[in-house]
């Protein structure tokens, strides 16, 4: 198999191993054959969306190919902040543990401005929840973790050194052609997947644009190894003494690398700036003239944020980067484009087994363009805030970091990057709307909360999200009713609370009542949740028609409205 | 909930004249920061969104300028409006 030419103990290795490797070339068999080669789906693009996507088809066991244009993992850490729920996908795709135990998890930020700290805030206040806010994370380990774990599934087949120069879509496929080493060859796919990033080859291929605003200002990313007794915290400064007039942003990785954002103005010279000479005293400015450090690696951006105006291009469909772009502040780029992967993998592998309609693909288009949408604004208005664009911006702007020294309400106004979380699907057409009254925020089109169980006669603790079914579930507070047993391709779990009159029979106990809590659930209601953890639908009293109709109109629902 | 633009100050000259004291001895650029603040703390006050944004409207109108786009395509003129090809 050409997969085993990569070298597998310098995946688990240090950032430089892994950022060391060179996968070889390896010819593909497809190249030696005369007709093109017929493959149900093809990836474009290895990073973290298309390889996230790639292992959720494969545990579905649907076959693909994936193909790189590099030889490289990535080079510098490049996305660092890896969202709650993006590990809760991963821990569906058997990589969260590696993921979290190598990244730095944190749950609190802390803002000053000038020399004083305003506030600080944590971003998840409550217990019950297996995974944390954020983890901090290089990009070149992330991906190491996701080819490691690619590699143990048969059924991709990764090719690096493999770039697609030609595109030609038609209505049941597309044809690829795919640039190596020693020559191009032809590979026939049903499916194309673009995750090719955000400059995204095969958008221009298929001759479609981005739109959207470009910001008038400069950054410069710098990774730092130090070692240094700051905490686990993501910091934030307005015009702060070291970097007068500019904000900057700190933020811990593993292996005593910090990674040090400084806003520079839209006049800076990027090519100047990016001289280490340059970098050092800034850098020195922050940590004090005695700092100790060594720079790992440096970029300068302009921030962007715009998106395609559909992502699904019949058989062609774009996720990720490539479909959608933000400015870094609140981590929503690579947490938004595996949140695309998880809503594509599903209703495609429904597709591919004829349980589907095509048109489901089309709510993917629509939900994740929502979401896009959704990432978009919150990001625009952050860097707007950051970067004020006008005098009158700037100083409502300081008005409120002034404010929010005493007043809490104006802490609220301050935006230094709300935090990704995922988008709630408000208006997909594959909610059932609520009949019945219910409370919180697990309403249909949110992603289930997680919750700490156990199983009846078992101490351990088993998380809520880890208990669910691959395919749909539904979530049953007391027993499960005998008709939902029949019902295909569902995963029923009954939950009770501990000394419930069923609880012996439970497939879960709600040990600290936070599911219950949490999805306003009483005796008799139950939850119908996608394969993406999504909730699609709820009851107080489920009834076999209604949630034999609400699983249908989550999997054949036309891409009518959202 | 619209704004209500009826007479409610309490003490409407009082007011008036507290208002301008507030800014006695300050340089323009002083004056504007405090009216900002001014602004954020009144508009928490209100907290209601619907009657904010009235006041939005109603003070941008009768100073006889055209309603704000709020499209995010239609701010190109504060930043560019750019696309983005394979290309660049």
């Amino acid at each position: 198999m050409p997969n085993t030419a990569i070298p597998l103990e310098a995946l688990r290795g240090s950032g430089a191993d892994i950022q060391a490797i060179q996968i070889p070339y390896v010819r593909h068999p497809d190249q030696d054959v005369a007709e093109p080669v017929q493959h149900p789906v093809v990836i474009v693009g290895a990073g973290p969306v298309g390889l996230s996507l790639a292992i959720d088809l494969a545990q579905r066991g649907q076959p693909v190919v994936v193909l790189d244009n590099d030889c490289k993992l990535s080079t510098g850490s490049r996305a660092i902040c890896f969202s709650k729920r993006t590990l809760e996908i991963w821990d569906r795709l058997g990589v969260g543990q590696p993921m979290v135990d190598k990244g730095v998890s944190w749950n609190l930020g802390k803002v000053f401005a000038q020399d004083q700290s305003l506030y600080q805030f944590d971003l998840l206040p409550e217990d019950g929840h297996e995974r944390p806010a954020f983890i901090n994370l290089q990009q070149y380990y992330v991906e190491a973790y996701l080819v490691e774990r690619a590699l143990q599934l048969p059924l991709i087949d990764l090719r690096w050194h493999s770039k697609v120069t030609a595109l030609t879509p038609r209505a049941d496929g597309a044809s690829v052609t795919v640039e190596t080493p020693d020559g191009d060859y032809r590979i026939e796919a049903q499916w194309v997947l673009a995750c090719d990033g955000s400059r995204s080859p095969l958008r221009g291929l298929l001759g479609q644009e981005s739109h959207g605003r470009i910001f008038r200002d400069r950054f410069l990313i710098a990774d730092v190894k130090m070692h240094a007794d700051f905490p686990t915290e993501r910091w934030f400064w307005f015009d702060p003494p070291f970097h007068p007039g500019q904000s900057v942003l700190l933020h811990r990785q593993p292996d005593d690398v910090w990674r040090v954002d400084f806003q520079l103005g839209w006049d800076a010279d990027p090519e100047e700036e990016k001289r280490p000479e340059n970098i050092v005293p800034r850098i020195r400015a922050l940590l004090g003239k005695d700092a100790d450090f060594e720079l790992e690696w440096a970029s300068v951006y302009t921030f962007a944020c715009l998106r395609m105006d559909r992502f699904v291009h019949g058989r062609v469909v774009f996720a990720g980067d490539s479909a959608h772009g933000v400015s870094p502040f609140g981590a929503r780029g690579a947490n938004s484009g595996v949140q695309d992967a998880e809503n594509l993998a599903w209703k495609l592998d429904r597709v591919l087994r004829a349980q589907a309609d095509e048109a489901l693909i089309d709510t993917y288009g629509a939900e994740r363009e929502y979401a896009a949408d959704e990432n978009i604004r919150n990001s625009t208005r952050a860097t707007d805030f950051i970067t004020p664009k006008s005098e009158i911006s700037r100083l409502f702007r300081d008005a409120a970091l002034a404010l929010a020294r005493e007043h809490e309400f104006a802490r609220r106004i301050v935006n230094s990057g709300r935090l990704s979380v995922p988008a709630t699907l408000h208006y997909s057409p594959l909610n059932t709307p609520d009949g019945e009254v219910f409370d919180g925020t697990q309403l249909p089109g949110a992603v289930l909360s997680d919750a700490p169980m156990r199983r009846p006669g078992d101490a351990a603790t088993i998380w809520l999200l880890r208990a669910l079914g691959s395919d749909f579930t539904l979530l049953h507070f007391g027993p499960t009713p005998a008709w939902a047993i029949e019902l295909a391709g569902v995963t029923n779990l009954s939950i009770a609370s501990e000394g419930e009159a069923h609880a012996a029979h439970a497939d879960l106990l709600d040990v600290q009542g936070l599911a219950a809590k949490r999805l306003d659930a009483r005796a008799g209601t139950s939850y119908l949740l996608r394969p993406d953890q999504h909730v699609c639908a709820r009851w107080r009293r489920p009834d076999e028609a209604g949630v034999r109709a609400a699983l249908q109109r989550a999997c054949s629902a036309t891409a009518s409205a959202v | 909930m619209l704004l209500s633009t009826r007479p409610n100050l309490q003490a409407c000259d009082d007011f008036y004249e507290a208002l301008i004291a507030t800014h006695q001895g300050l340089e323009t650029a002083q004056s504007h920061a405090l009216n900002a603040r001014l602004v954020l703390l009144l508009a928490n006050h209100i907290g209601h969104q619907g009657t904010l944004l009235h006041a939005l409207e109603l003070a941008r109108t009768s100073a006889g300028f055209a309603p704000a786009v709020a499209e995010l395509a239609e701010r190109g003129a504060v930043t560019p409006v750019a696309p983005v090809h394979a290309a660049a």
